[in-house]
C-alpha cells in the first residue's frame, strides 16, 4: 500500500487487509496441482497458495518480469505452475472457470480440487447461482468460498441481500453450506472436511467466512459511504493478532519468534519491491506478440 | 466422395475429432439425450458416453465459463450454444475471459476452445432466435470467427477449429443445415484464416459469408446472363480476415460489393469495405456497396422482408457496376 501511495505501481489495488484468515486457513490444504481462482480482492491467495513475490510484485508494477508479463497487473495476479489460475476483474467472472477446472480434474481422473473465491458481492451474480448448481448436479469437486466482509464495493451487504448467511443459499443446491468466522484454525477445519469430501468425489462445498473489510474497496477510497465505528469495528477484528495471541498462551511460539517471522516477511517483500523495481518495463515493440486473432 | 448434408458434416468433424483426441468434450443445452437442438450431435452420447458429451442446465454463461476453464487446463472443449441469439448470456465469459485470458495470464496457458452456434433467419422464429451477430465477436481482440456455407466447408474448417489452441466462435446457419453437398471420404482440414474463391469473374468482386454466399452464387448466376461476370468470394474467416485474397480480387475487377445476412449498419461488411477504400483506394473503379439485413429485428411473419437475399445482390452489382435496375431503385438503403 505504501508503494502504491508513492505512485509505483499504476493502476487501481484492492487489499484484502483484514481477510487474511481464509487464505492461510484454506491453502494449508492444497497442494501445487490444486486450482484456486480469486477475486482482484485475492492477493492473500496467491501468496498463501506459493506465488512467487518477487514475479508478483512485479506484475504489480507492471513489469515485463510479471507473471502475466506487464500486461495484467493486480488484479490479473496469476500462477499456473502453482495452480493459480488468474485473479478475475469481473465480480463473479471466476466461479464458473474454476468450476471447469474441477471438471477438468474429474475429467482426467485425478484427485485434484478446485477452490472459487468470492466476495459476497459476487454471491449475487448469475455466474454464482449457474456455478454451484452445475458443480451440484455434475458432482464436481469444486469448494466454493465466499468472503463475506458486508461490502459488495460501496454498497452495504443490508441493501443487496435479505438474508445474512449466504451460506443458507447450499441449500438451494443441495450441497453442504458452511459458516465460518474469521478465525484461520476454524476455516482450516472447515475446509479441511470440505477438501477430502471433494477429493473423495463427494463434489462441492459452500463456505462462508464472516470477515471484516479494513480499507475501502480500492486502496485510496475514502468510504464516505461507511460510518466511522464500522471502520473501527473491522479494524479491531484482527485475525492474525488473534492467531499470535493462541500460538503464544499455548506457548507454541514465543515473541521473539513471532518477531522474527515478521521480519523474514518484511524482507521478503522489501526484496520483492526491489526486484520489480530492477525489472524494465515491457518494450512496445513486443506489446503484440503472441496475439493471433 | 459422397453426399452428405450440412448438419451431417458438422456431426462428422465432431465425432472425428472425438476419436482422434480424448481431450475434446462437447456440452451444452440438449447436445447428448435429444443429440443437439439440430441434430448436430446425434449419436455422438452414444458413442462417447455422458463423460464426454455433457448435457448442461440452461445457463450459457456457466457452461461456457466452465468450458473455458477446462480448456485452460489443457482440455479441449467444443460448446453449442443452441440459437446464436442466446450467446448474450455469455457475452462475459466470451469477451472478458475467454478472449483475454491466454493474453492477460501472459501465455501461461492456450484456450483451445471453439464456441458453435447457429445464425441466421429462415425459421419465423422471430426477434430472438434468428439474428446474425457475428460483427460483435469480429470486433473483441482474441477471438477467431469462422463461418461456412457448404457441408465441405464446415467439415474442413470445424475440424480446423478444434485442433486451434485460441477459441474460435464457429457460427453455422440454419438454413444451410438440410443443404446436401459432396465431401471426400478421407479426412481433410480447411485452414482457419483463408477465404476461398468460390466462383472466379473479372467485373467486380463479392465479398461474403454463411447463407449469403449461395445468394451471391446465384445472383452471379443471373449477372452472368447480362454479360455481368462476377468473382463470389467466401469469407469463411471473419477474425483475422483474409485480406490478401480479398485486395487480390479488387486488384484485378476494381469493383466490390460486400455481401452479409446481419444488419448492414456497422456490420462486417463496413470493415471490409473500410479497410479496401483506405489501403487500395486506387484500385476502385466504383464506391463499395454493402447488402445487409434492414436495421431492425427480425420480423416473424415478415420475415423475408427482413433478411438479404441473392436480389439485393444482384442490384447492388448492378449499382457497383454504373447500371441501375428497376429492383435496386424499389430497395430501401
Amino acid at each position: 500500500m505504501e508503494v502504491f501511495a508513492a505512485g509505483e505501481i499504476p493502476g487501481f489495488l484492492h487489499v484484502s487487509v483484514g481477510q487474511e484468515a481464509a487464505p492461510v486457513g484454506l491453502c494449508a490444504h492444497l497442494r501445487d496441482d490444486d486450482y484456486i481462482g480469486t477475486t482482484h480482492r485475492g492477493h492473500g491467495y496467491a501468496i498463501a497458495k506459493g506465488i512467487d513475490l518477487k514475479r508478483a510484485m512485479a506484475e504489480l508494477f507492471g513489469k515485463k518480469q510479471g507473471f502475466c508479463m506487464g500486461r495484467s497487473g493486480s488484479m490479473h495476479l496469476a500462477d499456473m505452475t502453482k495452480g493459480i489460475m488468474g485473479a478475475n476483474g469481473i465480480v463473479g467472472g471466476g466461479i464458473p472457470i474454476v468450476t471447469g477446472a474441477g471438471f477438468a480434474a474429474r475429467y482426467r481422473g485425478t484427485d485434484q480440487v478446485a477452490v472459487a473465491t468470492f466476495g459476497d458481492g459476487a454471491a449475487n451474480q448469475g455466474t454464482f447461482h449457474e456455478s454451484l448448481n452445475i458443480a451440484s448436479v455434475m458432482n464436481l469437486p469444486v469448494l466454493f468460498i465466499c468472503e463475506n466482509n458486508g461490502w459488495a464495493e460501496f454498497s452495504s451487504i443490508r441493501t443487496h441481500s435479505k438474508i445474512e448467511d449466504i451460506a443458507n443459499r447450499a441449500a438451494a443446491y443441495g450441497i453442504p453450506g458452511i459458516i465460518t468466522e474469521n478465525d484461520v484454525l476454524e476455516i482450516h477445519d472447515a475446509v479441511g472436511e470440505a477438501v477430502v469430501r471433494a477429493r473423495n468425489g463427494g463434489g462441492p462445498t459452500l463456505i462462508e467466512v464472516k470477515c471484516d473489510r479494513w480499507h475501502g474497496h480500492y486502496v485510496g477510497d475514502a468510504q464516505k459511504y461507511r460510518n466511522r465505528e464500522n471502520i473501527e469495528a473491522a479494524m479491531g477484528k484482527d485475525c492474525i493478532k488473534n492467531f499470535e495471541r493462541l500460538l503464544l498462551a499455548r506457548k507454541i511460539l514465543t515473541k521473539r519468534e513471532i518477531d522474527g517471522i515478521e521480519e523474514e516477511i518484511r524482507s521478503e517483500l522489501a526484496e520483492a519491491v526491489d526486484f520489480a523495481r530492477s525489472c524494465p518495463f515491457p518494450d512496445p515493440s513486443e506489446m503484440m506478440d503472441g496475439l493471433y486473432a | 466422395m459422397k453426399d452428405i448434408r450440412y448438419i451431417s458434416a458438422v456431426n462428422e468433424a465432431l465425432r472425428e475429432e472425438m476419436e482422434r483426441d480424448e481431450t475434446v468434450f462437447l456440452i451444452g443445452e440438449d447436445v447428448g439425450h435429444a443429440g443437439g437442438s439440430f441434430g448436430a450431435t446425434r449419436g455422438l452420447l452414444e458413442k462417447f458416453g455422458p463423460g464426454r458429451v455433457l448435457d448442461t442446465p440452461i445457463s450459457e454463461a456457466g457452461f461456457t465459463s466452465l468450458a473455458a476453464g477446462a480448456a485452460s487446463c489443457g482440455l479441449r472443449p467444443v460448446v453449442e450454444i443452441m440459437f446464436m441469439d442466446f450467446v448474450t448470456c455469455a457475452m462475459d465469459s466470451i469477451v472478458n475471459q475467454i478472449a483475454k485470458m491466454r493474453f492477460m495470464f501472459g501465455n501461461q496457458y492456450t484456450m483451445p476452445i471453439v464456441v458453435r452456434m447457429p445464425e441466421g433467419a429462415g425459421l419465423n422464429a422471430g426477434p430472438q432466435h434468428s439474428q446474425c451477430l457475428e460483427a460483435w465477436f469480429a470486433h473483441v481482440p482474441g477471438l477467431k470467427v469462422v463461418t461456412a456455407a457448404t457441408p465441405y466447408d464446415v467439415k474442413g474448417l470445424l475440424k480446423s477449429a478444434v485442433r486451434d489452441d485460441n477459441p474460435v466462435i464457429f457460427i453455422e446457419n440454419k438454413t444451410l443445415h438440410a443443404v446436401k453437398g459432396r465431401i471426400p471420404e478421407e479426412e481433410y482440414l480447411i485452414p482457419i484464416g483463408k477465404a476461398d474463391v468460390k466462383r472466379e469473374g473479372r467485373d467486380v468482386t463479392i465479398v461474403t459469408v454463411s447463407r449469403m454466399v449461395s445468394e451471391s452464387l446465384l445472383a452471379a448466376d443471373s449477372l452472368e446472363k447480362e454479360g455481368i461476370h462476377a468473382e463470389v468470394i467466401d469469407l469463411m474467416t471473419i477474425q483475422p480476415w483474409d485480406r490478401e485474397t480479398v485486395y487480390g480480387s479488387v486488384g484485378k475487377t476494381h469493383r466490390l460489393v460486400v455481401a452479409h445476412e446481419g444488419v448492414k449498419q456497422f456490420g462486417i461488411g463496413a470493415e471490409i469495405s473500410s479497410a479496401v477504400t483506405e489501403e487500395i483506394f486506387d484500385e476502385l473503379d466504383a464506391p463499395v456497396i454493402r447488402v445487409g439485413a434492414p436495421f431492425m429485428p427480425i420480423h416473424y411473419s415478415l420475415e423475408k422482408a427482413c433478411v438479404p437475399g441473392a436480389r439485393d445482390v444482384s442490384a447492388a452489382v448492378l449499382a457497383v457496376m454504373g447500371r441501375p435496375s428497376s429492383e435496386e431503385r424499389n430497395r430501401k438503403p
